[in-house]
């Protein structure tokens, strides 16, 4: 290579490398991400309908809504400002994104797991006690992490009476049918794989826990200020979507359930341990609650002292967490995330 | 001058190395620089200053939750790990490739099995592994040697079969049987070329140990990165990449030591 095309190589190289430093400014075209979910099928629907273009062509812009496989990568991939919006937990959204300096904002507040997690043991008739110095696989640092730990201190125990084995949910149910793995955690659909194998007690799940695992649409927070439009798109497709579920629309039920790699019974059966917000006043009414604030609180927690709130963190309440009507938990002078039911309730209201 | 006969000079020859060292490395730093004033809290491209304090952080100070210096337990975990599958990888390559190698009733059962279990990937099988290994260490030691084994033997069986035949006549008359034709012909010319194998398969089984650490570990240098990643501390992860790409090129200047020092003959005679 002589230098003069080395030179070109790397001035090229160098403009990609810029090209990831973005800024939020007025635009036209939107793209947001999603992952296989039981909640979260809805965005494949919307889709694939129409749904989404529709609405977007209403606000005179353009949203591209993409399905990424890996959740870990769609969040990390929104976080780096690729995605302008991206499907999350409310964990997730505070220990990625939030920590990481991306100011994010909780458009929509879909659903809770309701049983959707949920801890697993092999045997017959077993409770949280009997974790007491199992090994225990699942996804380290997910809400998996956070569920175990909820269901530990129920039983009066902590994670010092566990070992935690990092397992990806991947594998997590080819390595439950293995001899070693006594204990999982882990998300449908996998759960239900692991639940369905003779012999094993679920022995807690995030019914008992409801609101903690939130499932949200998240989106920056600048390019939602700059452009009002792109959250009322969003959110409008949302809810017409909901709508459509809400009265068993059989089609869009049978698109999403094909989607998520299952049949209508099955992603039915998903569905039930999915606490849907199917009207957006009880997303509304949920968003502006005073319970949100304080199970944010307990996530934060949780965050800190696994140390995913990073290293700037000296406590729990190093990051804000903005909540309706002006309240906030820990620093107000970092709010990194935002819950805001401005579009849920534009939407209740029907002024979409 | 026609390019292909330009030769760089003894002071070009360097500079023309770290030549593509120094250019990543501004680009980073004018890339990093770029997102951090954009937003302080970055994370995807960290700067000098927070990736040394996260290795710090690392290898300084006991882990909060279990009291261990995380970098040093994360490297001797992947270090036995690596160095018993490539231990194990590497005698089951250098019997299987002089048996087939050498011994044509040997070859004919050994040679066509070798080929095919070569072309199963690794990855492709790593489920069943967990069945038949269970998920502890021994899975990923044999998730190494299952990779890199197939390899050496093949490599070895061919040069087994590049030794010229006279040599083997020779010893042959001069009352060499079976047994010391191997010991005394075959291995000491194999055993180097052993070395070198490993050398070129270190890669690989680095990205196997890497794999089978990403699926179910507690610790580990390709563990933490896959933990880590959970929330995008690149701090933490680009430096471990470093450090792995250290501990590789140090295990390939390793075996280049040991070949040159055992079989001086090898690289053309010098001693």
């Amino acid at each position: 290579m002589n230098l003069r095309r080395l030179f070109g190589v790397s001035v090229l190289g160098l403009a990609a490398l810029l090209g990831l430093s973005a800024h939020a400014a007025p635009k036209k075209t939107f793209d947001v991400c999603w992952t296989i979910y039981a909640g979260w099928m809805p965005w494949d629907y919307a889709q694939a309908s129409g749904i989404v273009s529709k609405w977007a062509k209403k606000y005179g812009i353009e949203i591209k809504v993409t399905q990424l496989n890996d959740y870990v990568e769609s969040i990390n991939q929104y976080t780096a400002g690729k995605f302008d919006g991206c499907t999350m937990t409310n964990m997730d959204a505070l220990t990625i994104p939030a920590a990481g300096g991306v100011d994010s904002t909780a458009l929509i507040v879909g659903d809770y797991s309701s049983g959707n997690d949920g801890i697993v043991l092999k045997g017959a008739g077993k409770t949280v006690k009997d974790l007491k110095g199992l090994d225990v696989n699942l996804v380290e640092l997910s809400v998996s992490h956070y569920l175990l730990a909820r269901g530990l201190q129920s039983a009066g125990l902590s994670e010092k009476d566990v070992k935690v084995v990092n397992t990806s949910d991947a594998d997590i149910v080819a390595a439950f049918a293995t001899s070693q793995v006594k204990a999982a955690v882990a998300w449908n659909p996998q759960l239900s794989e692991i639940k369905a194998a003779p012999g094993t007690s679920l022995v807690f799940d995030s019914s008992k826990i409801p609101g903690e695992i939130l499932d949200l649409m998240v989106v920056n927070t600048q390019t939602l200020k700059d452009n009002p439009a792109f959250g009322k798109a969003l959110t409008g497709a949302w809810y017409e979507v909901m709508a459509l579920m809400k009265a068993k629309n059989a089609a869009a039920l049978t698109h999403m359930a094909k989607a998520s790699g299952t049949d209508l019974p099955g992603y039915e059966a998903q569905l039930k341990t999915t606490a849907m917000y199917y009207t957006a006043a009880d997303a509304s009414k949920f968003t502006t609650s005073a319970e949100l604030p304080a199970i944010m609180k307990r996530v934060s927690q949780f965050s800190f002292e696994k140390g995913l709130l990073g290293d700037g963190a000296k406590s729990a309440d190093a990051i804000g967490v903005a909540f309706p009507g002006g309240k906030v938990n820990g620093n107000a002078k970092n709010v990194k995330l935002r819950f805001d039911a401005t579009y849920m309730q534009q939407a209740a209201e029907g002024k979409l | 001058m026609r390019f292909i006969n330009r030769q760089p000079g003894r002071g070009g020859r360097w500079l023309l190395a770290l030549l593509p060292l120094i250019l990543f490395a501004l680009v980073y730093g004018i890339a990093s620089a770029a997102r951090l004033t954009d937003n302080p809290d970055d994370k995807l491209l960290p700067g000098l200053t927070q990736m040394v304090n996260a290795m710090a952080r690392m290898a300084f100070e006991a882990d909060k939750r279990s009291g261990e210096y995380l970098l040093w337990s994360d490297t001797a975990a992947s270090l036995i790990r690596l160095g018993l599958g490539l231990g194990i990888a590497a005698l089951m390559g250098l019997v299987f490739g002089v048996a087939a190698g050498v011994f044509p009733l040997l070859r004919a059962p050994l040679s066509p099995m070798m080929t095919v279990v070569s072309m199963v990937p690794p990855l492709a099988v790593l489920p069943i592994l967990f069945i038949v290994f269970g998920l502890d260490e021994l899975s990923k030691v044999m998730l190494i040697v299952i990779g890199v084994a197939p390899i050496l033997a093949r490599d070895l069986e061919q040069r087994a079969r590049e030794i010229p035949q006279e040599l083997f006549v020779k010893a042959q008359t001069l009352g060499a049987n079976s047994w010391t034709l191997v010991l005394r012909v075959v291995l000491p010319q194999l055993l180097s070329r052993l070395l070198v194998s490993l050398r070129l398969m270190l890669g690989s089984a680095w990205l196997f140990l890497i794999s089978a650490e990403a699926i179910s570990a507690t610790a580990g240098l390709g563990y933490r990165i896959f933990l880590v990643r959970r929330y995008l501390a690149m701090d933490v992860i680009l430096p471990y990449v470093v450090w792995i790409t250290l501990l590789a090129w140090l295990m390939d200047w390793g075996l280049r030591g040991l070949n040159r020092w055992l079989f001086p003959w090898s690289e053309g005679g010098r001693t």
